[in-house]
């Protein structure tokens, strides 16, 4: 595991326009990972004490479905940040996560990040927004889902 | 095409060939049965005619004087089109529209969304600049579908891989071996290997994919005047005189079907013109 510079996290679409101090505070709680194909980084229910942004590769979220076993619920690509639970109470994973193929990623430590926004409003705010926009996107791409947007128009109930 | 001939007037086309694409998609490979049309460019269609049941307009999925189509059964002409047989005849009027321009996008990198049944028009662009390598940068090419079963020309990707082109596929619900990407096409847009900021984006599909693939391509730099549309409405003349199909200030079959998301997108979050 290597250490993350704020010019590394400069690099990052998700962190491009971050304060310079924001991202000098951020790195020393990042990671740079590498982990091989099917690595699951959390399962459904765990603890969720991280989240990455994934540089290479692609992550799948799961959810755990009786009798069908993991069902793919969504791929991220590279450039996308995976895991909010960390940012907000019970801190419990909602989905799992598995590496389809090699993933290299930055990972942070969750519980740090949230000390490091309560002692500093302005990178609390900051990043909240940014998480936010993150699930937003995400909202809205699962109502577009939901829409069936490929069905003919009879076929969808 | 033989001197004066009326643009109403279907001219009759050979199914010579035919390939099921998906459960409901068909392509059929069209020869003129005496004189053609004239040859039609990327993005074009043609009104075809199922000999006594309608006419509809459908894109060109592949160009040259031996022509495809790629036709989707969603009612009854189009099933009569998907169910026409090789060696059996049908009308072809056209080729209308504005076609994709792909020429004022020598020496960029393009990009190519397609959702659905969408990527046939896509395709005799995708090919255009397949075989025109060097006259373009890297050409990424992004598909959303329903479902792995659903994705038009599956038998073909590889081959586009092959020569050059990035592939990614994207469905919204993955069936068992499925281990591609799952989610929204918009999720395809950051990983498409281009510099958007000199990119020509190329989008057809239904019109919220559209709008959001667009938005997305935006979003990532990509110069809204670069960024091109192909929109369908209900036609029936083809040629800009019974105004079947309008879209506000435009005649789609005239003015359209591709046309810059600059002057679409207002258009298409009007709920009713
Ligand atoms: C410029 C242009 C290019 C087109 N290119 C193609 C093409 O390459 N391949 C292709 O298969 N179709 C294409 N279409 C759409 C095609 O013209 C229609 O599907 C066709 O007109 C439907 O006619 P129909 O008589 O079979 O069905 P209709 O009886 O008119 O419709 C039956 C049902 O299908 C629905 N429907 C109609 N059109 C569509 C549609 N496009 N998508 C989903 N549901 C629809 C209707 O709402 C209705 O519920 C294109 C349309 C335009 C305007
Ligand atoms: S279809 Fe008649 S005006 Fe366009």
């Amino acid at each position: 595991m290597d250490e993350v510079t704020a010019d590394d996290l400069a690099r990052e679409r998700f962190f491009a326009d971050v304060p310079d101090r924001h991202r000098a505070v951020l790195a020393p709680t990042a990671r740079a990972v590498v982990v091989p194909d099917g690595h699951r980084f959390f399962e459904e229910g765990g603890r969720a004490e991280w989240f990455w942004l994934v540089r290479s590769g692609t992550v799948a979220l799961d959810l755990q479905v009786p009798g069908r076993g993991a069902v793919v619920v969504e791929t991220l690509p590279a450039g996308s940040v995976v895991g909010w639970s960390w940012l907000f109470p019970p801190h419990r994973w909602r989905f799992g996560a598995v590496a389809v193929g090699p993933v290299t990623a930055h990972r942070f430590e969750g519980p740090r990040v949230r000390e490091l926004c309560a002692a500093d409003p302005a990178l609390g705010y900051d990043l909240a927004l940014r998480f936010g926009a993150v699930m937003l996107d995400r909202l809205e791409a699962t109502r577009v889902r939901v829409l069936d947007l490929y069905a003919r128009p009879e076929q969808v109930p | 095409m033989t001197g004066a001939r009326s643009p109403v007037a279907p001219v009759p086309y050979r199914v010579v060939g035919r390939r099921e694409e998906t459960a409901d998609t068909v392509t059929l490979v069209l020869e003129p049965a005496g004189p053609s049309i004239p040859e039609p460019a990327p993005g074009q269609f043609t009104m075809m005619y199922a000999f006594g049941v309608g006419e509809v307009p459908i894109s060109v999925s592949r160009t040259g004087r031996v022509l495809e189509q790629t036709v989707r059964a969603v009612g009854p002409v189009t099933r009569a089109l998907c169910a026409t047989r090789r060696g059996q005849v049908l009308g072809l009027r056209g080729p209308f529209g504005t076609g994709w321009a792909l020429e004022a996008a020598r020496g960029r990198d393009l990009v190519f969304a397609a959702g659905g049944i969408g990527l046939a028009p896509l395709r005799p662009a995708v090919l255009r600049a397949l075989d025109e390598g060097a006259a373009f940068g890297r050409v990424a090419v992004l598909i959303g579908a329903r479902t792995p079963a659903d994705l038009p020309f599956a038998g073909e990707l590889d081959e586009w891989r092959r020569r050059g082109a990035q592939v990614e596929v994207t469905v919204d619900r993955p069936g068992p071996g499925w281990t591609g990407h799952v989610g929204l096409i918009t999720a395809l847009a950051g990983a498409a290997d281009i510099d958007p900021a000199g990119a020509a984006a190329f989008v057809c599909g239904p019109e919220i994919m559209m709008r959001l693939t667009a938005e997305a391509l935006t979003g990532l730099g990509m110069d809204p005047g670069a960024v091109r549309l192909s929109m369908e409405r209900n036609m029936h003349c083809g040629v800009g005189w019974c105004g079947h199909c309008q879209l506000g200030p435009l005649l789609i079959c005239r003015d359209g079907p591709v046309v810059p998301y600059e002057r679409a997108v207002p258009l298409m979050t009007v709920r009713e013109l």
